[in-house]
């Protein structure tokens, strides 16, 4: 269980893992997440499955190598195995015909409304879609996000690739066009926040997904809380997605920077531990405590 | 001397100021030597009370007999007939209001120290016996257990010596729910757990790991490919006080902290990479087992300060003695009769302090405990930088995700009954914390038994009839 059967780099640091996990993709619906554990010593991490193969049972595990799991994970090899991958996990998204929509994806995000779009499109929606990333070499998917799109969109923060522009820019100009009845935004929280601002210009209704620190993803630890609508939410099992427009963001930013010292170690931590080692095997000392 | 004169036997314990800078057991368990003398101080009584005093009906006086004979093979078989996880049992029982409430040595003086006597005999049958378990053979029924905590393994061992095929689904990564999550590596070392673990997988019972029965499985699909099902998914969901700031950086639930600590090893991070945040004044709030693990684990994780307030009195604590004896001699304050309204922050979103009010006791409530209300004006401040809320645990609604007819109680309890653990709905039987809310493992246990023992009943029926729960309330 849960090999690694396929690994892509789709950018300098993204990568996607396919992982043969059939009991998962048997279930899996859009707005799902995962959580993953890379050996008996990794941590619990949430992450994104950007698409799925029923048939195959397989799963795509999409993640930007940002942290220490994500950057272990990305060490990772076909043929290799993750120790845990528990999902799917949260509520699944309201795919319904809501005539157009818009879905906006920032960075790593685009793995995680990806699935949604299709979904919306094959509900019969028609779909506008936005990649924004901080600069070129976070760009993934275009292709895969174009295939569904009524127009598809990239921009980057520093204009090193398609249109110089952060996403509310292009955003606020399908919603100024009119028709759109329903967008999500996912991606880092800060972009999530401003996409709402955006929506809320034009009266439009927004979903978002928190990527908020979890550990168990059932409910149990209330890590993961957040507030919307002034009431505490989990967003492991109450979410990941929300009504955008009625998130506290402050709070969700605050919560984020709980670990980051930690984290920070960590990561360090590992990668020292990789220049030791001459290069980047999976065992890394500690998979057989 | 006469087995009436025979003290008894204290408890070897790691010394408290050594032990705060480890997470190693704090009890470090009886010699041979103290088990012996402790066991012949038993009076062998024609009948026994003892037993009435365990949910799970160890026969005490008859493992104690072998054991003063010195056959402790025969001692572990005799235990372990009743009690599939006796080294956890022994470890973490609240013996002092079960067996040894009721043992007549502590009418006139100390009770038996069986639960000591019943660590002793199963950590020597872990480290030098094999027993060999029976097994009646195979019937060809299939049970989904769900939850491998101690009421899903003592039920799945049960039925798999009967006879039938028993699956458990595990939301986490690994087995032992609370025993592992929750109670922590100074109390019940995980090592005890994973090896009563293993004893069931021994018997031939499959435990699949990372399996969320309400997302992955339901409970509906289940029952179209098992003849039973058995829930047993505890009461995890943490609990909040609802005042404001609570969720400020610094404020954890215990589930949090703990699972942290217990199941991802946080207090060895770097060498594990689960990270856990550690205050300089840290108040628990609560005074139950949870809080006084939380306490002594923040103690050791390197807290200078560590209160625990309780909104009721010394007397009204639920938690075991010993832990609170434990928790004092490593330097845990109590704060008795208080209780915070509001945790205050800084504009960064950190604790900075807790708001609190002095708390008074009134009559006895329903509950039996004494009712207790806030004093008007008696607001005080508290200066911590961490806050963690051990004020009790619910059931996980997550499991009745597509899991019809299953009636539960206004507290998200399943209603089932009390003898049989049977729920409203057919086929599906329940036990443990998820029917009765957060209580302790052994009584988690007892349901586990009764259940296993109604669900093979109910199996060699010809025509079973399926009778309504009958709660009692």
């Amino acid at each position: 269980m849960f090999e690694v059967v396929l690994k892509e780099q789709l950018a300098p640091v993204t990568t996607m893992l396919r992982l043969y996990a059939p009991e998962i993709a048997g279930k899996v619906q859009p707005g799902q997440f995962v959580i993953t554990m890379v050996n008996d010593h990794g941590e619990r991490v949430p992450l994104t499955l950007g698409d799925w193969d029923r048939s195959e049972g397989t799963v795509d595990l999409v993640f930007q190598q940002v942290g220490k799991t994500t950057v272990h994970l990305g060490t990772l090899e076909v043929g290799d195995r993750l120790h845990a991958l528990t999902g799917p996990l949260g509520r699944p998204s309201r795919i319904d015909d809501y005539g157009t929509v818009a879905c906006v994806g920032g960075g790593v995000g685009t793995a995680a409304v990806y699935p949604i779009a299709r979904a919306l499109r094959e509900a019969g929606n028609t779909v506008h879609t936005i990649i924004g990333c901080r600069s070129r070499d976070l760009v993934f998917w275009e292709d895969k996000m174009a295939a569904l799109s009524e127009s598809p969109l990239v921009c980057t923060d520093d204009g090193s690739y398609k249109r110089k522009a952060l996403v509310t820019e292009p955003l606020a100009e399908v919603l100024e066009r009119g028709g759109v009845s329903h967008v999500w935004a996912i991606g880092p929280a800060i972009m999530m926040k401003f996409s709402v601002l955006t929506c809320k210009r034009y009266n439009t209704p927004v979903t978002v997904s928190l990527n908020a620190v979890m550990v168990d993803g059932t409910g149990m630890c209330g890590a993961c809380r957040v507030e919307v609508g002034g009431e505490t939410r989990f967003s492991c099992v109450d979410g990941p997605e929300f009504d955008g427009h009625l998130v506290n963001w402050d709070l969700l930013l605050d919560r984020q920077r709980l670990y980051q010292t930690k984290e920070r170690e960590a990561l360090e931590r590992f990668r020292e531990q990789q220049c030791q080692c001459g290069h980047a095997k999976k065992e890394h000392g500690h998979e057989s405590a | 001397m006469s087995r009436r004169d025979l003290p008894r036997q204290d408890m070897p314990e790691q010394d408290s100021l050594l032990r705060l800078r480890n997470f190693d057991e704090v009890a470090l368990g009886y010699t041979a030597e103290m088990a012996d003398l402790e066991a012949r101080r038993c009076l062998q009584c024609r009948r026994p009370t003892c037993i009435d005093g365990c949910p799970v009906g160890v026969l005490i006086p008859q493992f104690l007999l072998a054991l003063q004979d010195g056959d402790l093979a025969e001692s572990a078989r005799i235990l372990k007939s009743r009690n599939n996880l006796p080294a956890i049992c022994g470890r973490v029982c609240p013996q002092e209001t079960q067996c040894e409430a009721t043992c007549v040595m502590g009418r006139r003086g100390e009770p038996i120290a069986i639960g000591r006597l019943e660590r002793f005999v199963a950590d020597w049958e872990r480290v030098h016996g094999s027993l060999e378990a029976e097994r009646q053979p195979p019937t060809g029924r299939r049970v989904a257990v769900i939850g491998a905590g101690p009421s899903g393994l003592t039920v799945a061992a049960d039925l798999a010596r009967a006879g039938h095929s028993v699956v458990i689904y595990e939301s986490l990564h690994r087995p032992g729910g609370v025993l592992m999550y929750g109670i922590p590596e100074f109390r019940l070392p995980k090592s005890v757990v994973d090896a009563e673990v293993r004893y069931v997988e021994g018997l031939g019972v499959e435990i699949k790991l990372n399996s969320v029965v309400g997302r992955l499985y339901s409970v509906d699909e289940l029952l179209r490919s098992y003849d039973g099902l058995y829930l047993g998914t505890g009461a995890g969901l943490s609990t909040w006080m609802g005042i404001p700031g609570e969720n400020l950086n610094g404020v954890f639930s215990a589930n949090e902290f703990l699972t942290r600590v217990n199941l991802m090893k946080a207090y060895r991070f770097p060498e594990y990479d689960t990270p856990v945040h550690i205050g300089q004044r840290v108040a628990v709030i609560g005074a139950g087992n949870v809080a006084i693990d939380s306490a002594r684990t923040a103690l050791r994780l390197g807290a200078r300060e560590v209160h625990v307030v309780y909104r009721r009195s010394s007397d009204e604590m639920p938690a075991r003695a010993e832990e609170v004896t434990h928790g004092r001699a490593e330097g845990v304050s109590f704060d008795f009769l208080a209780t915070p309204v509001a945790i205050l922050g800084d504009e960064k979103g950190w604790v900075t302090g807790m708001r609190c009010v002095r708390m008074r006791l009134g009559h006895v409530g329903e509950d039996g405990r004494r009712v207790c209300y806030p004093m008007e004006g008696s607001e005080f401040d508290m200066e911590v930088d961490m806050v963690i809320m051990a004020i009790g645990t619910r059931p996980n609604p997550l499991a009745f995700t597509d899991a019809s007819g299953l009636q539960r109680t206004r507290l998200g309890t399943v209603v089932a009954d009390p003898i049989t653990g049977r729920t409203s709905r057919e086929r599906v039987w329940a036990g443990g914390d998820i029917t009765t809310g957060a209580a302790t493992v052994i009584s988690a246990m007892g349901a586990g038994k009764r259940a296993a023992a109604d669900i093979d009943g109910y199996f060699r029926l010809e025509a079973p009839v399926w009778e309504e729960p009958q709660p009692v309330l």
